[in-house]
């Protein structure tokens, strides 16, 4: 196999890294063996005086290391070795006798970026394929082939935390802002500049080194500055991870402890803060994770061939409240769709209009898009109060009032105007999609898609399915739902679908909890403190009381007594606090900001606060949404444990590091689980008693995830 | 409107058209539009709109400037194009912005401002900058005069009103009418349906005209003083056209597209046809001379016309056009012709009014009125139409429009 080719003119070295049969390169075994000998030639030929390294492939340059190569792992030696084995080698890309010049064009991650800091000089394409990064934190692990060392000696201490810590990739051009390439070209003439960059050098040329300013001389450069700014990013960790995510520490302390000791030092607090990492639990799910997102990029959706997809060019949103103006903004943003946004009146249009309008003007804003790229987009708006577009449309999402007579009458009008190929979307969060089908004539078109707010924020998209929908319906918004760059599950048209199911007796719980005088901070924190970005009452007030109360009564009529929902609710409601958007709710809010607990909850609830032990907040609050979760994929929700799982990360922040609710059920294993909801069962109520299958799968002990 | 240049309105105007006629973009061959007053940073607001992200961009697009009858030349083309089998599918019509012209320098400071660009040296450009005098700074608007003569559309409606004895009272009578027939369809909704709704970044979505007046009387528009001869004369604001801003747009088809694409056409384009007079002699005479032409291009004379849609610049220009029209006399000496063009019927002419009540975004107007027509020809089952525009530089323009 011949993963590099050289060649060498006038004393340049140009070596090609083109890994066969990949679509990208990636740092294998293979890669390793073949390239240790290449540098041992480089090394001893008199001929070749300088290197020009570049990639074969189309539009990357490395994506990182081998992942599954990574994933094999069994033990901490096994990592240490990998990592020693990376460690030497990037070595020796940086202690060649002659200069290495990297040519970057397409992404250049991970070890790729590690490997192109060794070299004496970087030019990238200025391209928007190109892209650099360090992402490792966000599987888990740290930069531990020298990318702790040699970016901040490169680029400063600051601007190298930032990327670390964070997992971060930068495009090309903030790269070579930061210093991290030295020049940006043009596709064509990558190569040829990088050629006479290598000549140059080879010639004793010295790049000018960037100098960073006064702050980078006060906080870089400084020891007592950069003291501050290593325990001021420390403070910012352990509040982002709640201490759940040990890598982001790691990467820092590798980064301290090299610029304090020397590279070498460096070096092996990297290497031993890798091995230990490499094969922890916390990499590991979230390996676990990407590899579930990853899949799910590919999957169509439904069963079997993959039926034909409709690519969706033009979009009617019918209801241009703010969830239908969140749909059509967040689709013309990601998809590029045109889009018409429909409702009763010009003003609710207009108002429409302006709020996907603004979701393009704030990423102009932010620069993340171009003046140009923006005047396209918002071109792809408009709205009105008729059906004009609607015969040119694709997919139709109805985003109208929760109410089943207003639905059925806009699907009767929807059908008399579409044409033959054109879905049929509903976001309802309530109303089973099945119902919503019964008025129209080609069932087999209508589908769920049932997005979260704020549309252009939350990544989760669930598709619903009915007996009756179509492969090709299913497969077509599976598809639009992932170009508007959602992460998608395709669940069964059951009541409160997966989310809000799982979501259902959590919430009902916590609400429970309010009644019985837990103080309402408790209830929070614990969930926090589990690892919710957000406790269960702070979602309530941001979901709206209004909307929770009326799902729960849906639930309650699905499923009963066991989803009975919290009486206190409706008198919240009566007491006209419908949460964060009219600024009264558990919590008080001043102009939109929120303060403390509303201590006059606790008389609306006719409780008086008082503290109980902790441990049963968390488990009482888990269990009931284990349970439910359990009970859920046991009744064909979800189509994977998998996608049961990333929902519940994706759609309401389950804590990526436990994998999810399903993931955790098998870590604590089935057995241990019904253990813990007969007690909790004897202790709170019936709700609590083990679903059936939880039972089954402990007699027999089995697992959600037989393979692992 | 002001913040709204006129190739947005052109863009908004186009999309929607795209949504109203269910159109896919891609059977689009070409585009043109017309805007008499140009902003220099989109010369080509055709081919502004032609890149809009509905369609593909490969359509070429060209820009049309026949002053006033600018859109009405753009479907000309368009239909010329598709006529010539160059083209099956076109979208023509036209924009302005008159709350947005652009203010030039003046000549000195424009020529010290290239010099400087060209400058290499600190003292050549501190040489060039102290040559600035203040009166140089004075900004420069652009008038509505003929560069030929130098009178102001208002002066020539005012001669014409003197040469012609069209009285204050008749121009004052016919720009009544004018407002009512527009505000009474604007209330059964015909020229409502005919308006793109734009929803601006600030404020209220616009959907109707605001130049329509509801409340106006002859008494009251006879206490305006006349605008452009303070003392003798009788053009006024309310007798003449309000400059606006606005857009139109049309779809064009042969028969054949309209056919296989399954769209029923509003009505066809029969014939048209281009005149040009002296603009020392009446400037805005133009259609007296090119409606002949077109109605004879058409093989039809004016009686066989169901509806007639004149541009309203200026009461008195309608009404000298119209006498023009009805007089044998004029039709000897100026065409050379033996009978007078037609005798018109007020039953039959701007039923929803026109430019003196509903504006006059120069660019836009022939969009307008070509629409206006084709749907009244539709609702009153009328076999022909025609339209006549009188535009600068002593032009006319005129075309047929037939019902099959």
């Amino acid at each position: 196999m011949t993963i590099f080719t050289t060649d060498t003119q006038n004393g340049i070295a140009r070596v090609v890294f083109d890994l066969p049969g990949e679509s990208v390169n990636k740092i294998t075994a293979e890669v390793r063996n073949e390239l240790e000998p290449l540098l041992s030639q480089l090394r001893g030929d008199a001929n070749v005086r300088a290197v020009v390294f570049m990639s074969g492939k189309k539009d990357n340059f490395i994506a990182g290391a081998d992942i599954d190569e990574f994933v094999r792992l069994k033990s901490s030696d096994e990592a240490l070795q990998l990592v020693r084995g990376g460690q030497q080698l990037v070595n020796r890309f940086g202690q060649l006798d002659k200069p290495v010049v990297a040519a970057i064009h397409g992404a250049c991650l991970g070890g790729g970026l590690e490997t192109v800091l060794a070299c004496a000089y970087r030019v990238a394409t200025n391209h928007p394929k190109t892209q650099l990064g360090l992402p490792e934190v966000q599987l888990g692990i740290i930069p531990a082939a020298g990318g702790c060392q040699r970016l901040p000696r490169l680029i400063g201490v600051r601007a190298a935390l930032d990327i670390i810590l964070a997992g971060k990739v930068v495009p090309a051009r903030k790269a070579h802002r930061l210093g991290i390439v030295n020049e940006l070209v043009h596709r064509a003439i990558l190569e040829e500049i990088a050629m006479k960059a290598a000549r140059k050098l080879a010639e004793g040329w010295k790049p000018r080194q960037r100098k960073g300013g006064l702050a980078s001389a006060l906080l870089d450069k400084n020891p007592l500055g950069r003291r501050v700014v290593f325990a001021t990013a420390e403070k910012q960790v352990r509040n982002k991870t709640g201490g759940h995510y040990p890598a982001p520490l790691a990467a820092l302390d590798a980064i301290r402890h090299g610029l304090r000791h020397g590279i070498d030092a460096g070096l092996d607090r990297e290497a031993k803060h890798f091995a230990e990492l490499g094969v922890g639990e916390v990499s590991r799910k979230l390996v676990q994770i990407f590899f579930a997102t990853t899949a799910m990029k590919k999957d169509t959706g439904v069963e079997g061939p993959a039926p034909e997809v409709q690519t969706v060019r033009n979009l009617t949103v019918v209801g241009a409240g703010f969830m239908g103006a969140g749909i059509g903004g967040t689709a013309v943003l990601r998809a590029g769709v045109d889009t018409r946004l429909r409702d009763t009146n010009l003003d609710r249009v207009k108002s429409g209009v302006d709020t996907a309008r603004k979701i393009l003007k704030d990423r102009l804003k932010r620069r993340r898009l171009t003046k140009y790229e923006h005047r396209r987009l918002d071109a792809l708006v408009s709205g009105g109060t008729d059906w004009s577009g609607l015969g040119r449309s694709d997919l139709v999402v109805e985003a109208v009032f929760e109410d089943i007579d207003v639905k059925h009458q806009v699907f009767r009008e929807l059908e008399t105007q579409v044409s033959d190929c054109c879905v049929l979307a509903s976001n309802t969060s309530t109303i089973p999609i099945a119902r919503i089908a019964e008025v129209t004539r080609h069932p087999g078109r209508v589908i769920g898609m049932h997005f979260f707010s704020p549309v252009e924020k939350m990544p989760l998209l669930e598709v619903i399915v009915t007996d009756q929908t179509e492969p090709w319906v299913t497969a077509t918004s599976v598809d639009f739902g992932r170009r508007m760059g959602k992460t998608v599950i395709v669940v069964a048209d059951h009541p409160g679908f997966w989310v809000n199911r799982i979501l259902s007796p959590y919430l009902n719980e916590a609400g429970r909890m309010v009644k019985e005088g837990v103080p309402i901070e408790d209830i929070d924190r614990s969930m926090k403190r589990f690892g919710f970005p957000v406790g269960p009452i702070t979602l309530l007030d941001e979901v709206g009381l209004d909307v929770a109360q009326k799902a729960s009564l849906v639930m309650h009529e699905a499923f009963g007594d066991r989803l009975t929902p919290i009486d206190g609710l409706v008198r919240m409601i009566d007491d006209n606090r419908l949460g964060r958007k009219n600024g009264r709710g558990f919590y008080r809010y001043d102009k939109g900001k929120r303060k403390g607990v509303d201590p006059s909850v606790y008389e609306v609830f006719n409780v008086d606060a008082r503290p109980v032990p902790d441990g049963d907040i968390e488990k009482r609050l888990v269990f009931a949404m284990l349970n439910e979760a359990a009970r859920a994929v046991e009744e064909d929700v979800v189509r994977s444990p998998r996608d049961g799982d990333i929902g519940a990360i994706f759609g309401i922040g389950y804590p990526p590091f436990l994998g999810g609710p399903l993931r955790q059920l098998d870590d604590l294993s089935a057995g241990h689980a019904v253990d813990a909801l007969e007690r909790l069962s004897q202790a709170y109520g019936e709700r609590f008693a083990p679903t059936p299958v939880l039972r089954q799968m402990a007699d027999s002990n089995l697992r959600f995830y037989p393979n692992s | 409107m002001k913040d709204v240049p006129a190739v947005d309105l052109a863009r908004r105007t186009t999309v929607e058209l795209v949504h109203r006629l269910n159109l896919n973009g891609d059977l689009v061959d070409e585009m043109y539009f017309g805007q008499v007053v140009p902003s220099v940073l989109t010369p080509n607001i055709a081919r502004e709109v032609s890149l809009l992200p509905q369609f593909p961009t490969s359509i070429p697009a060209a820009s049309v400037n026949r002053a006033c009858a600018s859109a009405n030349s753009a479907i000309a083309h368009g239909a010329d194009q598709i006529r010539n089998g160059y083209a099956r599918v076109v979208i023509a019509g036209g924009a302005e912005s008159l709350s947005n012209v652009p203010i030039l320098h003046s000549k000195r400071f424009s020529e010290t401002l290239v010099a400087l660009s060209k400058a290499r040296t600190l003292s050549q450009r501190l040489k060039l900058v102290a040559g600035i005098r203040p009166r140089d700074l004075v900004p420069v608007a652009p008038a509505i005069a003929e560069p030929s003569t130098g009178e102001s559309m208002g002066q020539s409606a005012e001669k014409m009103a003197k040469e012609n004895g069209i009285s204050r009272e008749d121009q004052d009578i016919f720009a009544l009418r004018s407002h009512r027939l527009a505000a009474a369809g604007t209330e059964d909704g015909r020229v409502a349906a005919e308006i793109a709704p734009f929803f601006r970044a600030r404020g209220e979505p616009v959907s109707t005209d605001n130049g329509i007046r509801t409340d106006s009387t002859l008494e009251k528009m006879a206490q305006l003083r006349p605008a452009f001869d303070r003392k003798y004369g009788t053009v006024t604001a309310a007798n003449s056209s309000p400059l606006t801003d606005g857009a139109s747009a049309v779809l064009l088809m042969s028969e054949d597209a309209a056919q296989s694409l399954g769209y029923t056409p509003l009505a066809f384009i029969r014939s048209y046809a281009v005149a040009a007079l002296d603009p020392g002699d009446q400037l805005l005479m133009g259609p007296a001379y090119a409606v002949p032409k077109a109605l004879d291009r058409a093989g039809l004379t004016w009686r066989e016309l169901g509806l007639v849609e004149m541009h309203e610049a200026f009461a008195a220009q309608v009404l000298s056009n119209i006498q023009a029209f009805e007089s044998k006399k004029w039709a000897e000496e100026r065409l050379g012709r033996s009978e007078a063009v037609g005798q018109v019927s007020r039953d039959t002419l701007n039923v929803m009014g026109g430019s003196l009540a509903i504006g006059h975004p120069f660019g836009a107007t022939g969009g307008r009125i070509t629409l206006t027509l084709a749907n009244e020809m539709v609702r009153r089952d009328v076999q022909f139409g025609l339209i006549s525009v009188c535009a600068q530089g002593g032009m006319g323009f005129a075309m047929v429009l037939e019902r099959r």
